[in-house]
């Protein structure tokens, strides 16, 4: 079974709590929920709406069409009716209730009766919880968990009397609930908590402020230090002070907070002082779409900074793949004394999907930090070695040694230097790291086939909906698979070349205009799509449109 | 115990107040017996800046106008280490124009030593936020055409807690004055007055030794308004020392968590203690 | 004839002054020069020096060896020894101590120095008089001249070169960037001082006044750009520069115009990175960050400046794409561009041509103006702010609709997007190929772009007089990246040699990207320095 109910309303009107609870009884139900948050750039007015979708069988897109709207004002029935599917239905109050296949409810009435105009959203949520005939006690508890005292008496009084307004129509069987809900963002945060992040700090900017929050609200209990900077220039440059002085520390923005970055962020890898950046792309250019969601920083980050040096840029593909990935972000940062990117996006950053709880023995702290017993000497911060990593001291941890970080060009104590030779020396040292680091990048994940004739690439966030055409295709017997890049800079080529000798066509499916992954294939390997699917209008694929598309543009039928 | 501070040979021009200035520092690090590897110089670009590869300490020379960020990053980082930011006053109060602002805001505990020469050495004398009205130099042909920025006066206006100004040529009242900022629990500003022999040829050794003379002994650094008339005044006449002084609650004294326990760059890691955080997602 | 003078010293010793001096004379007596200055990052001590380098045919590039050294001070000859000829000289101070004892002032070494070397080479003396005259502070001309001639007398001619009619300038790359500005009516610059744009900077500076050109130092680069977009938004064509570091904290910017689709010219004076790198120094590794820079899609150009006579016209041309298409054009130089002097024919200012692609009331169509009309093009007419009564502009980094208001509608964030993209289809169909130099059809080809040229075509030309097959593409218009000559070339080449400043061979990945070609063979030199022809000539050799 697979269901979607849309919720939709202005800014303000509540849609953001309601949605976490109808989600929450889902998934207490044992269902896999996945849901979808759309929303403007405004804090009033306007129009927002959530699809909650749930399913027995694993799911990781939501649906173009929904079973059940439930409208918090008429704007919404007007916007989303032609979304129904056959058989759904509109929930709303009866005077807004002028079109068809609407289901008009006397909430207006519920309202005065409770003496709580703020209950309107719950009333609907009742309802919902009937047609599906889920049992009134789960509902009754995830109300109580967001809500408290007064609030949560009336919520649940508003859900009782929403339950009661109609019959129910499907029987649902209830199953164990061993999962979590959690959207990438948080996930993200997380992993970097749990990866002894103690340094976060950042400047407001949708769609990562959720992650300056995250790790604001836990500063206190967990012991990190948050810091809301001035501006994204001082950002990075404070998470490398922070991180030279030893504490791992992370900075997030979103491109055009990035784009400040982007002289710090040669800093970093002059100064071989490992740090994690966050890029939570939303459409550009400049100030574009702030609420919406595209993969169109790729080429930019992989790029970006004057000069030569290396670098890591990873794309997260899942909340799951959020949290271990940060996690391993760390480790890789400190390992190769480099800069490491995490590309997410509005989309990941946003929706919440059902997942196995996180395995936090998983999770190694490597810190690569040397405590100067092998050091003969003075300190060389930058001592040439076999691969190209200096042994790294913490400034003021070993008596007798200074550490000096800069970001000139200089000699192996960190002195300036306008010498030819050791620049040469110097800049190869750094770009060794590369070659070091390529060994341990991992392949994209393979879904589908194992020798597709028709090889889909894409990265980061399109995974899921990915993942649902490629299913649905297999299942009509089409050969087909996907690969589905997470480390993409240095870019994993050995499963590439393997797959692409034996496929027929390659298709390039990214939510941007210019097909940037496709262009890193034709820079680092001999191929090259054969056809492209993009999406650029900053809402995101769902796993019925690439699938309609992949149909129409590559298959032909 | 060492509190010697190697030096190492600059490549600043003969005569440069730097020389001076890089002399009052080891004796205030020294005095105040502090050691090398305790303390941290971070700086943006420029000849000033070029300090923390002239004596030996832990050194972090980032990039223009950038100096106080990763300041703030390493004293919250490890609260134990000494940090001090060295720039000129372009790095300072130009290019790192708005850091400086919300430095003081924070009100991070480290001393910041600019050293204003009113003009840009490194980049062969534009104008720079302290630069004269009217003076002119190799850009401004026929004269700057913008006011200067007043430092010690903005710092007081921002709320600053330790506001004071030296002069190059004074090295036994600068150290002072280096000693009482590092010592300071706070930010602490003190804007270092020093010629620049190559590039202005109007504020010359000269010149500022005609003008400063040290605040009085009966001086009341407790009251801001004269504070405020000290800091506006420059053409004349230019009191150096300690001009406001107030004890405020540090940034980092603001998180428990940081003010009490061990600098968070010394916590134990592991990543089971974050398991229970998982709670809220079930 | 072809000589080389190397002059060396510590900074604050004048070798400016003797460099300049020298390098005029050199032109006025009708020779061709190629100089350039290699200097350390402090204003006093440690050491510099200049390659002075003249002939009577026209030269690309500096000589690694040098039949004169001029050596200022006593460290000078020891650095440099290598560099002399077999049969060269060394003017030690100490040769010409008398002389400055005698005038009792050491700072006159430079001219003393440059009497002597004038009567090394058999050459006149009038002309160094005449400028000494024209240039120096009245105080200063007659110990000077003085000096000129002592050192003139002393000297015994080793050599006899005859002069010819000089026609001639004499210009670096900062300046000829500025000059092109100048021409193509830029009235607004602004920038912070960065090593090695500031030239730029002091150029327009200097013609201010004179041309009504509105310049500001600002606080930082990310205002620059910005400030920038607001001069052009307001009418005025508007230029910014700075180096790499520099250009990093314009990125934000670079997005904000292409999304409001205002024009503007920058450009980006290279040197090594990363951060503050080597800031006196040479680099040719910010293409791909140029090329990708700032966050989303939108159009830009990126041109590479060849040699002073590009950077003349393509700084002009710049400005007319720019207001074309409404997009940013980012020019690329490099310190050895900027700084090394050469002779060249004098401009052709009747070849620049003023196209601003500006509308009057014929571009309101609609009842209100809409600044950013769907065209087959792409490119909506553009009107001034305050121009045409009744009609407001609105420019806007959100995503806008046709008039500029906000919008988050789906339909017309697609259209938007490839409306703005189309400027970049049509801006392919006019971008220029790169040069040939060399053997048509080669066996051999290299290929590179900007400064590089000079060495390049000086290993070439030498390269096929010992009979190679061998040519070169050198690419000035990079982004879009023209794409024709290569293919056409590369189809009968046996090798491909990607010559070029950076360590991770930037125009071989965009090759291989844009072209679907790689090179067999990389040249890569990143320490700094600049490649010489001989250096080229040698190391292209090595792998043929």
């Amino acid at each position: 079974m697979d269901f979607s109910i849309l919720i939709g309303g202005a800014a303000g009107q509540g849609l953001d709590t309601s949605a976490q609870i109808l989600e929450l009884i889902l998934k207490r139900c044992g269902y896999n929920v996945f849901t979808y948050r759309d929303y403007m750039s405004r804090v009033r007015g306007g129009h927002n709406f959530t699809q909650i979708r749930f399913s027995d069988k694993d799911i990781s897109s939501f649906t173009e069409k929904v079973d059940i709207v439930l409208a918090l004002n008429e704007e919404t029935i007007l916007l989303h009716k032609d979304r129904l599917k056959e058989g759904g239905t509109i929930i709303c109050d009866k005077e807004i209730a002028h079109e068809d296949g609407v289901l008009p409810l006397p909430f207006k009435k519920i309202l005065s009766k409770i003496k709580n105009q703020k209950v309107y959203n719950t009333i609907g949520l009742g309802v919902i919880l009937k047609y599906f005939n889920i049992p009134i006690d789960i509902g009754e508890e995830a109300v109580n968990k967001l809500f408290k005292e007064k609030a949560s008496y009336d919520n649940v009084l508003a859900l009782k009397e929403g339950y009661s307004l109609i019959d129910g129509k499907y029987n649902l069987k209830l199953k164990e609930d061993k999962k979590i809900i959690i959207n990438g963002n948080k996930a993200l945060a997380l992993g970097a908590i749990a990866a002894g992040c103690k340094f976060y700090c950042g400047y407001p900017m949708t769609p990562s402020t959720s992650i300056l929050s995250y790790f604001s609200s836990k500063s206190n209990e967990m012991g990190i230090m948050v810091d809301q900077v001035e501006d994204e220039v001082a950002a990075l440059n404070m998470a490398l002070g922070a991180s030279y002085a030893g504490v791992r520390a992370m900075t997030g923005s979103s491109g055009g907070g990035f784009a400040l970055m982007v002289e710090a962020l040669s800093f970093a890898g002059i100064v071989e002082i490992p740090v994690v950046i966050v890029d939570a792309q939303r459409p550009g250019p400049a100030t574009g779409l702030s609420t919406r969601t595209e993969q169109g920083d790729l080429r930019f980050v992989i790029h970006a900074g004057h000069g030569e040096f290396p670098r890591m840029v990873m794309a997260l593909r899942s909340p799951e793949d959020a949290f271990y990935q940060t996690a391993r972000a760390f480790n890789i940062a400190d390992k190769y004394q480099i800069p490491v990117i995490i590309l997410t996006d509005l989309y990941l950053a946003d929706y919440t999907n059902t997942i196995d709880p996180f395995d936090f023995s998983r999770i190694k702290i490597e810190r690569h930090i040397s405590d100067g017993k092998d050091i003969d000497g003075e300190y060389k911060r930058y001592e040439i070695t076999d691969s190209g990593i200096s042994p790294r001291l913490i400034p003021g941890k070993v008596d007798g040694q200074v550490v000096l970080a800069d970001s000139h060009e200089h000699d192996e104590y960190g002195h300036i230097t306008e010498d030819p030779d050791i620049r040469t020396e110097m800049a190869t040292k750094r770009m060794k790291k590369i070659d070091l680091l390529k060994d341990e990048i991992q392949e994209p994940w393979l879904i589908g086939e194992e020798k597709p004739e028709i090889l889909i690439v894409c990265w980061g966030s399109t995974y899921g909906a990915v993942k649902e055409a490629v299913s649905k295709l297999i299942e009509e017997d089409y050969s087909i698979g996907a690969l589905v890049f997470g480390d993409i800079w240095p870019l994993p080529t050995r499963r590439l070349m393997e797959l692409a000798k034996t496929a027929e066509r390659i298709v390039d499916i990214e939510q941007n205009l210019t097909g940037q992954l496709d262009s890193l294939i034709r820079e680092e390997t001999p191929y090259k799509s054969d056809y492209k699917i993009l999406k650029f209008d900053g809402r995101p694929f769902s796993g019925e449109e690439i699938y309609r598309r992949l149909k129409k543009e590559v298959l032909k039928r | 115990m060492n509190c010697e501070y190697k030096l190492y040979e600059p490549s600043w021009c003969p005569g440069c107040g730097n020389y001076m200035i890089r002399t009052a520092l080891k004796m205030a690090l020294e005095e105040l017996k502090i050691e090398p590897h305790e303390v941290v110089l971070v700086s943006g670009i420029g000849q000033a800046a070029k300090m923390p590869h002239y004596i030996k300490v832990n050194g972090f020379n980032g990039l223009h106008g950038r100096a106080i960020p990763p300041a703030i990053g390493i004293k919250l980082a490890n609260k134990d280490l000494k940090v001090i930011v060295e720039s000129g006053d372009g790095d300072s109060y130009g290019e790192g124009g708005n850091h400086f602002i919300h430095a003081i805001r924070r009100n991070i505990d480290i001393a910041h030593f600019v050293h204003d020469n009113q003009i840009y050495g490194l980049t062969k004398g534009q104008g720079s936020p302290t630069t004269a009205m009217g003076q002119k130099t190799t850009l401004q042909f026929d004269g700057v055409k913008v006011e200067p920025i007043k430092p010690l006066a903005l710092a007081l206006t921002m709320g600053a807690g330790f506001v004071a100004r030296g002069f190059s040529g004074d090295i036994p009242h600068l150290v002072y004055l280096m000693k009482e900022a590092i010592k300071y629990k706070g930010y602490a500003l003190v804007d270092i007055l020093q010629p620049c022999v190559v590039w202005n040829k109007v504020n010359t050794f000269a010149w500022y030794k005609n003008r400063v003379y040290h605040l009085p002994d009966d001086y009341d650094y407790t009251n801001k308004e004269e504070a405020m008339k000290k800091a506006l005044e420059f053409d004349e006449r230019i009191p150096i020392g300690i001009l406001y002084r107030e004890e405020k609650e540090t940034y980092e004294d603001r998180f428990d968590f940081i003010k009490n326990g061990p600098p968070l760059v010394d916590r134990q890691l592991n990543p089971m203690d974050a398991e229970r955080l998982m709670e809220e997602f079930k | 004839m072809d000589f080389s003078v190397l002059v060396g010293g510590a900074a604050g010793q004048g070798m400016d002054t003797f460099s300049h001096l020298f390098e005029k004379t050199l032109k006025r007596c009708g020779f061709h020069v190629y100089a350039y200055s290699d200097y350390m990052s402090r204003i006093r001590g440690g050491h510099n020096f200049f390659y002075i380098r003249f002939s009577d045919e026209k030269i690309y590039s500096f000589s690694e060896k040098v039949h004169v050294i001029f050596a200022m001070d006593k460290e000078t000859a020891e650095i440099h020894k290598s560099k002399l000829r077999e049969d060269g000289f060394v003017l030690s101070e100490d040769l010409i101590a008398d002389i400055l004892k005698k005038l009792k002032n050491p700072k006159v070494i430079n001219t003393v120095g440059l009497g002597y070397i004038l009567k090394y080479f058999g050459l006149p003396m009038d002309v160094a008089v005449q400028l000494i005259r024209q240039e120096f502070n009245e105080n200063i001309i007659d110990i000077n001249l003085k000096a000129l001639e002592e050192g003139y007398n002393l000297a015994k001619s080793r050599y006899s070169l005859s002069t010819s009619k000089d026609e001639n300038i004499l210009i670096n790359g900062n300046q000829a960037v500025g000059l092109g500005a100048v021409a193509a009516g830029c009235k607004f610059y602004c920038g912070y001082p960065m090593t090695p744009s500031t030239g730029v900077l002091n150029f327009m500076a200097t013609h201010s006044e004179d041309f009504g050109i509105a310049i500001d130092q600002v606080e930082d680069e990310v205002a620059a750009l910005n400030m920038a977009l607001g001069a052009s938004y307001a009418g005025v064509r508007a230029m910014t520069g700075s180096s790499g570091g520099g250009f990093a904290l314009m990125v934000e910017a670079l997005s904000l115009a292409g999304m409001l689709e205002v024009p503007v010219v920058l450009i980006n004076v290279q040197r090594p990175g990363p951060a503050t790198g080597f800031p006196t120094r040479t680099e040719q590794a910010d293409l791909r960050f140029m090329i990708h820079a700032g966050h989303g899609e939108f159009p830009r150009m990126v041109i590479a400046l060849r040699d002073v006579e590009d950077a003349f016209y393509q700084t002009a041309r710049a400005f007319n794409i720019a207001e074309k298409y409404q997009i940013p054009v980012l020019l690329v130089s490099d310190q050895h561009l900027a700084d090394s002097v050469t002779t060249v024919k004098p401009f052709d200012f009747t070849k620049i041509k003023i196209e601003r692609y500006i509308s009057g009331s014929e571009a309101v169509t609609d009842e209100e103006y809409k600044r950013y009309k769907f065209t087959e093009s792409g490119i909506s007419p553009r009107i001034l702010p305050g121009k045409i009564p009744g009609q407001v502009v609105l420019v806007d980094s959100d995503e806008h609709d046709e008039w500029g208001h906000i919008t988050e509608s789906a339909d017309i964030r697609t259209k938007m997007v490839d409306k703005r993209l189309r400027k970049f289809d049509l801006l392919k169909e006019e971008i220029q190929e790169p040069w040939f130099i060399g053997k048509d059809n080669p066996e051999n080809l290299i290929v590179c772009w900007g400064s590089t040229y000079g060495a390049v075509k000086e290993a070439v030309d030498e390269l096929i007089e010992e009979g190679y097959s061998i040519g070169a593409l050198v690419f000035g218009d990079i982004w879009p990246f023209p794409t024709k000559g290569l293919l056409e070339l590369g189809k009968n080449a046996k090798r491909i040699i990607d010559v070029e400043q950076n360590a991770t061979a930037q125009l071989d990945s965009l090759i291989r990207e844009e072209a679907l070609m790689k090179s067999t063979d990389k040249i890569l030199k990143y320490d700094g320095r600049p490649f010489s022809g001989e250096e080229v000539y040698k190391r292209v050799k090595e792998v043929l």
